[in-house]
C-alpha cells in the first residue's frame, strides 16, 4: 500500500487538496488568458490561432483575417521583409502556419477584390463605407496618427471586437 | 511516507507552476551564445559596453537607431516610430522577458538591424549592445 491512511492528519489533507485546487484554478486561468475567446461577441475571429495573435500584434494590432481576402493575405504574408517599410520578417513554419489561419479565416464576400490584392484593410470598399461618418479632424488628431491605429478609437480592438459599442473617438 | 508524498506533490507543484512562468534562457546564456559566435570572427577581444550604447544611440540609415523606438533609456518603455504602438522596455533590468529567448533574440534582431542598418548586425555589434544594455539599471 502507498500509503497509510491512518497516518494523515486532517490538516494537511485539506492543505494538499487546497494546494492541488489552487494548481488547477491557475492552469486554467492562464489557458483562458491565452485563447482570449472568453466571450464571442459576434465580431471575433472564431478561431484564433496563437502564433497569428502573438506575431501579428508586436507591432500593431493584429488585424483579424476576415477583413482582406485570401489573395491578399498571401500578398503580404510572401512580402514581411518588406512589410510596410519595416521588416517583419518571420521563420518559414511561423509564416506557414499564419498564412493559412489568414487564408482559411479570410473574407470570401463583398470585400473580396480581383486584380491586383489590396494589402491595406484601409483600402477596402468595405472599411471606407464602414468609416464614412468619421470626420477628417478625427483621422488628423495626433491621437490617431493612422488610419492603420484601429486601438485609437476602438477601445477592444486588441482583443478582436470591433464593435460600434466600444468604439472612444479621442478628443 | 507521508513527508514523502507531500514531497512528491510540492515538486510536481512547483514544477508545473514553474513550466508557466520559466524562460527558454537567461540574457547571460544568450550573451554567451553571442559570445560564441563572435569568436569566430578574427581578433575577437570580447563585448564592449561602451561600444553597444553609442551603436545604440548613433543613428545609422534611414535617420534611425536602435533608440528611435526603444528611446536613449532601454529602461524606459519605448514607442514604435511607425505604429506608435507601445514596446515593454529592453533592459533585462526593467523587463525580466527580454533575452530570454534565443529565438525570440535572433528574429528582431535581424528585422530591427535590417530597419536601421539596411544590413543584419555583426555578432560583435549585437553582442556590443546586450552588454550595454545587461549594465542598464532599472
Amino acid at each position: 500500500m502507498l500509503f497509510n491512511y491512518k497516518n494523515f492528519s486532517p490538516m494537511l489533507v485539506v492543505g494538499m487538496l487546497a494546494m492541488v485546487a489552487m494548481m488547477s484554478v491557475l492552469h486554467v486561468s492562464s489557458a483562458r488568458a491565452d485563447d482570449d475567446e472568453d466571450e464571442d461577441t459576434g465580431h471575433r475571429p472564431a478561431v484564433v490561432d496563437a502564433k497569428w495573435a502573438a506575431e501579428c500584434s508586436a507591432c500593431h494590432v493584429a488585424y483579424p483575417a476576415r477583413y482582406l481576402p485570401a489573395e491578399s493575405w498571401r500578398a503580404i504574408m510572401s512580402g514581411l521583409d518588406k512589410h510596410f517599410g519595416s521588416n517583419a520578417s518571420l521563420d518559414d513554419a511561423t509564416a506557414r502556419e499564419i498564412t493559412a489561419y489568414l487564408e482559411k479565416n479570410a473574407s470570401t464576400g463583398k470585400h473580396a477584390v480581383s486584380g491586383k490584392p489590396v494589402l491595406r484593410i484601409t483600402e477596402t470598399r468595405w472599411f471606407k463605407s464602414e468609416h464614412r461618418e468619421v470626420a477628417a479632424r478625427h483621422w488628423k488628431n495626433p491621437k490617431v496618427k493612422s488610419r492603420a491605429n484601429c486601438g485609437a478609437c476602438h477601445s477592444t480592438a486588441d482583443k478582436g471586437d470591433f464593435s460600434e459599442d466600444n468604439v472612444k473617438i479621442p478628443k | 511516507m507521508l513527508r514523502t508524498f507531500f514531497a512528491f506533490g510540492l515538486v510536481i507543484g512547483s514544477c508545473s507552476l514553474a513550466a508557466n512562468t520559466a524562460f527558454a534562457e537567461t540574457p547571460l546564456e544568450v550573451l554567451d551564445a553571442i559570445k560564441v559566435e563572435a569568436s569566430a570572427t578574427p581578433g575577437f577581444q570580447g563585448f564592449s559596453a561602451a561600444h553597444g550604447e553609442s551603436f545604440f544611440k548613433t543613428k545609422h540609415k534611414h535617420d534611425l537607431s536602435c533608440s528611435s523606438c526603444h528611446t536613449d533609456n532601454p529602461a524606459a518603455e519605448g514607442k514604435h516610430a511607425e505604429t506608435g504602438k507601445l514596446i515593454k522596455p529592453l533592459a533585462p533590468a526593467a523587463n525580466a522577458e527580454r533575452f530570454t529567448d534565443m529565438k525570440k533574440v535572433k528574429k528582431w534582431f535581424k528585422r530591427n538591424c535590417s530597419d536601421v542598418l539596411d544590413r543584419e548586425c555583426t555578432a560583435q555589434e549585437k553582442g556590443d549592445v546586450l552588454a550595454y544594455l545587461l549594465t542598464v539599471k532599472k
